[in-house]
């Protein structure tokens, strides 16, 4: 019994491979990015121009505003402290301002929660969320997302006083998948020991890249003396370069972006994770995440018209009635004085606990006596 | 005295903190979770659909014996059994019923073209949703030309020609026989078949389909959607030189709201327009002097599309998807501007379109004024023209368009309202699959979610969304089998809704992960200092109790 279901397992499991690898032969139709920059902070302003950069990138060679979810945790550009105010530069002598003035930030500030960020992930808004702000991904789209700060061995820091686990990660992209709110994921992360982020992985067609292994930092790369602070990371500001290269028509693939950032010049050791992913890294291009390319039709057939445009009728002038209109009555003034607060779920008050074992302890002294206390412990 | 009040406070407490203490941590500590009908989830996950259509052959005047025609009326019913996957099986039920022409069904046949002939049929008698009517008429009729032996009616009907009585068969069982293969190829077309709707369970399951143009087919038209917003947009990149005039919403009145009105079961559409004044095309186009026009070819025109979609608007209050038609008006210098294939011939249309997108048109306009006139020259479009377009694209965009019937085969134009009858139940067949389909997994999966991850709070309205959701799919795929579309898909668009409104509620959202060595780093300070007297105390009232039953044991002894 065991060698048959062992042989029905395998069976299955090759089914499962084929009927997936068949599943993924056709490709996607629209692309979307997600760029969250999750650390706060004017000493931090590298990971902004690292966001910054890559959105640059990715609205260069194609994706429009409308399909970019822009989350930066701070604002550098009109931070106080910036000595050129306005601008966000990603290279030494103020080479380049990536900040310009078609900047699009969605979600800008306190708003970059873990929340804030699964429910950008698993379309979990509250109906009030404006197009901006969401998601709208479909079945046939390529999603790259792009997350950049302070990380740990598992974790990442959002805004000094949350973290996202590798878990909590997993579990949106599992949630994504059962959705099919995706054709392909590429995820990119650039923070110290950032490749535990992407270990936890489990849903098909996702491919993870890291700028440094667990165990390891990643490095910033120079600090611009005017501004006094270090501009960019190491592993985005070669990936910045290797992007520049590329065009919207250019062939390059997944193959060549792994090889960003080597050793020598990251310090920390840059890793890739594909095995989830159901194409060949080498038959991905670039442009399938970075750009957006479309697909295009010639439209062959027209629909003979023959009948002439209606006129619309000239009873415009009736429809105009006067109605006198008030603003909805709002809550009159006296009962906004005299709100009662919302009812919060009740908690036992707060001394509660230690009120609670205090009266036991107080208990046993009493029954046993202080000097009988060692005969308790 | 003091001792026995003693080890019965400390039994009290433990006792105390036992009964009450740890059921009240347990109740207080647990996440609300309403009832979830699972049992019923469960059993949708296997999903056993069954479409079932009726099928009308009326026999004409010449084509069936005295003998043949004494047998009918008779019906048979023809199941077909496809197993899509071990989760998903199809069965498509024809219910073909033969009977006799009417007289008035004969007068009607007897019109000198066979449009006329359905018109006039069409006049006798309305066929429900999702049924057919075929005609069988005698090799001698009039109504088709030589080579076609099939005509399809805008409405439900068909015009079938078969062979001479001779070739077919006395007895109504060679009929028929000889009937079924081309009724079955008339229902191909003009019914659902299989491609189709397993196109339409992309949800469930993929396949690699075994032609390219099913890829394209499913790749371009739009998912399953309660509305669509649709943008037509006149891009005037030269308004020193052209001032155009478009009579938009005349031409969507006459023009694209009957299609839009024809199509209201299956999804709302919300129409706008707009102008865009000094937008280009991201492309140059290449001068070829052998026509003396500016020529765009085919590779080039996936770039297009990018510069412009920047600065097309789009509703910010609806979360539908957004269908973008946009005229685009050659500047003065440039004109006039074709659009050439894969094989460098000029396209007729002068359009293409975007797969999920929306479709683009380039109107020449230096036809309609002589070179030297004052600019800037006034320009009206024809509308018609233009109308005539982007209807064709936006058939193929919702997903109208079916592949090319035989070569015997006459398809009607399309009517005013751009939709044929039959072709609107085909795409009514296809939408309810793909809702059922897209409900069943949707719901199926939030079962699985809310099970795996025991700290969602479940609330009562996800709870009642769920129900809702599963009464419409049952009564969907119910509605499906008896073959009532009409409310079958009324129910799966109900399914949807209910379905992706629990699925996307704002309050699933799992952020109660706690790994276990962070659970014990929160209850120890708080139970263990509580809990360490008392095991104490208890465990010395245990070894006093076998100390003095020892004792007791010894004394007797």
């Amino acid at each position: 019994i065991l060698t048959q279901t062992l042989t029905l397992v395998v069976h299955f499991c090759l089914v499962f491979q084929d009927s997936a690898g068949q599943f993924f032969s056709s490709g996607h139709t629209n692309n979307w990015a997600v760029l969250v920059c999750t650390s706060r902070f004017w000493f931090n302003y590298r990971h902004v121009a690292n966001t910054l950069s890559v959105y640059r990138s990715v609205k260069r060679l194609g994706i429009p505003d409308s399909h970019i979810v822009l989350m930066l945790a701070d604002d550098m550009a009109c931070n106080h402290r910036n000595p050129k105010p306005a601008t966000v530069f990603s290279h030494k002598n103020m080479e380049l301002n990536v900040y310009g003035d078609d900047v699009e930030v969605d979600y800008r500030g306190y708003e970059v929660t873990v929340e804030n960020f699964l429910r950008v992930l698993t379309g979990r808004l509250p109906p009030s969320t404006p197009r901006s702000k969401r998601l709208l991904s479909d079945d046939r789209s390529n999603i790259l997302i792009y997350l950049t700060g302070h990380g740990g061995n598992g974790f990442l820091k959002f805004q000094d006083s949350e973290e996202i686990s590798n878990v909590e990660l997993a579990d949106a992209f599992e949630q994504m998948w059962q959705k099919r709110r995706y054709n392909e994921l590429l995820f990119i992360i650039d923070t110290c020991q950032g490749a535990s982020m992407y270990e936890r992985f489990y849903s098909p067609n996702l491919m993870a890249l890291a700028s440094s292994q667990v165990g390891e930092d990643s490095l910033s790369h120079q600090p611009d003396l005017a501004i006094g602070v270090h501009l960019m990371d190491r592993y985005t500001f070669y990936l910045l370069e290797f992007l520049e290269d590329i065009h919207p028509a250019s062939k390059t693939n997944m193959n060549d972006l792994f090889k960003v950032c080597p050793k020598s010049q990251c310090v920390s050791t840059p890793g890739h994770r594909t095995d989830l992913f159901l194409r060949d890294p080498g038959s991905v291009l670039i442009t399938d995440f970075f750009g957006s390319v479309r697909k295009i039709e010639i439209t062959m057939e027209t629909i003979n018209l023959t009948d002439p445009i209606k006129q619309m009728e000239e009873n415009s002038g009736n429809d105009v009635q006067t109605e006198n209109n008030t603003y909805v009555d709002q809550l009159p003034v006296s009962e906004i004085i005299h709100q009662k607060p919302k009812q919060r779920d009740w908690h036992p008050p707060d001394g509660f606990i230690l009120g609670l074992w205090t009266l036991i302890l107080l208990v046993f002294f009493k029954t046993y006596g202080v000097k009988h206390l060692k005969h308790v412990f | 005295y003091d001792i026995l009040r003693g080890k019965l406070a400390a039994l009290s407490i433990a006792a105390m903190v036992i009964l009450v203490g740890v059921p009240l941590w347990w109740k207080t500590t647990q996440t609300y979770r309403a009832w979830l009908p699972v049992a019923q989830i469960n059993e949708l996950a296997k999903l056993q659909l069954q479409l079932s259509a009726d099928v009308e052959v009326v026999f004409a005047r010449g084509t069936a014996t005295p003998e043949q025609q004494k047998k009918v009326p008779v019906t048979q019913t023809q199941d077909e059994d496809h197993a899509v996957d071990e989760d998903t099986t199809l069965r498509y039920r024809h219910e073909t019923r033969y009977r006799t022409a009417t007289v008035m069904e004969e007068d009607a046949l007897k019109q000198p073209t066979a449009a006329e002939a359905d018109l006039s049929l069409h006049r006798l008698s309305e066929s429900p949703c999702g049924s057919l009517v075929i005609y069988v008429i005698p090799e001698s009729s009039s109504l088709l030309p030589e080579n076609v032996n099939v005509y399809i009616g805008q409405r439900r009907t068909a015009l079938l020609r078969i062979g001479a009585q001779m070739k077919v068969g006395k007895t109504l069982k060679q009929l028929l026989a000889h009937l079924e293969p081309r009724v079955k190829q008339i229902l191909q077309v003009m019914s659902f078949s299989h491609n189709d709707i397993t196109a339409a369970l992309s949800d469930r399951v993929r396949f690699s389909p075994d032609n390219k143009e099913s890829i394209a087919d499913s790749m371009r038209a739009f998912k399953s959607s309660p509305g669509y917003e649709i943008t037509f947009s006149l891009l005037n990149p030269d308004p020193k030189s052209h001032r155009l005039h478009w009579d938009i919403e005349g031409a969507v009145q006459t023009y694209i709201q009957p299609l839009l009105t024809k199509l209201s079961p299956v999804a709302n559409f919300s129409l706008d327009s707009q102008i865009l004044y000094y937008a280009m095309l991201g492309v140059n186009p290449r001068y070829d002097s052998s026509r003396s026009a500016y020529i765009l070819n085919a590779d080039s025109l996936a770039h297009v599309i990018n510069p412009v979609e920047a600065r097309l608007g789009s509703n910010a209050a609806s979360s539908n998807p957004v269908l973008n038609f946009l005229l685009y008006v050659p500047d003065a210098h440039h004109s006039p501007l074709y659009i050439h294939d894969h094989k460098k011939r000029e396209v007729q249309t002068n359009a293409f379109h975007s797969p999920r997108w929306g479709g683009i048109m380039v109107y020449n306009v230096n036809g309609f004024y002589q070179t030297g006139t004052n600019f800037p020259v006034d320009v009206n479009i024809n509308m018609a023209k233009v109308m005539g377009v982007f209807l064709a694209q936006l058939r193929l965009l919702l997903g109208v368009q079916s592949t090319a019937p035989p070569s015997s085969f006459q398809v009607a134009p399309c009517g005013s309202s751009g939709l044929a009858d039959w072709e609107l139940d085909r795409l009514m067949w296809s939408r309810s699959v793909e809702n059922v389909a897209t409900a069943t997994t949707t719901i199926t999966s939030l079962a699985q979610l809310l099970d795996q991850i025991g700290n969602i709070v479940i609330n009562d309205n996800i709870a009642q969304q769920v129900s809702s959701a599963v009464t419409s799919l049952q009564l969907a795929v119910a509605e499906l089998e008896v073959g009532n579309l009409g409310f079958a898909l009324q129910y799966s668009k109900e399914a949807i809704l209910a379905s992706e409104k629990a699925f996307f509620d704002p309050s699933l959202l799992h952020l109660l992960y706690f790994p276990d060595d962070q659970k014990f780093a929160i209850y120890i300070p708080l139970f263990l200092p509580m809990c360490v007297p008392i095991l104490l105390s208890l465990l010395k009232i245990v070894s006093e109790v076998r100390q003095r039953r020892r004792e007791k044991q010894a004394k007797k002894d």
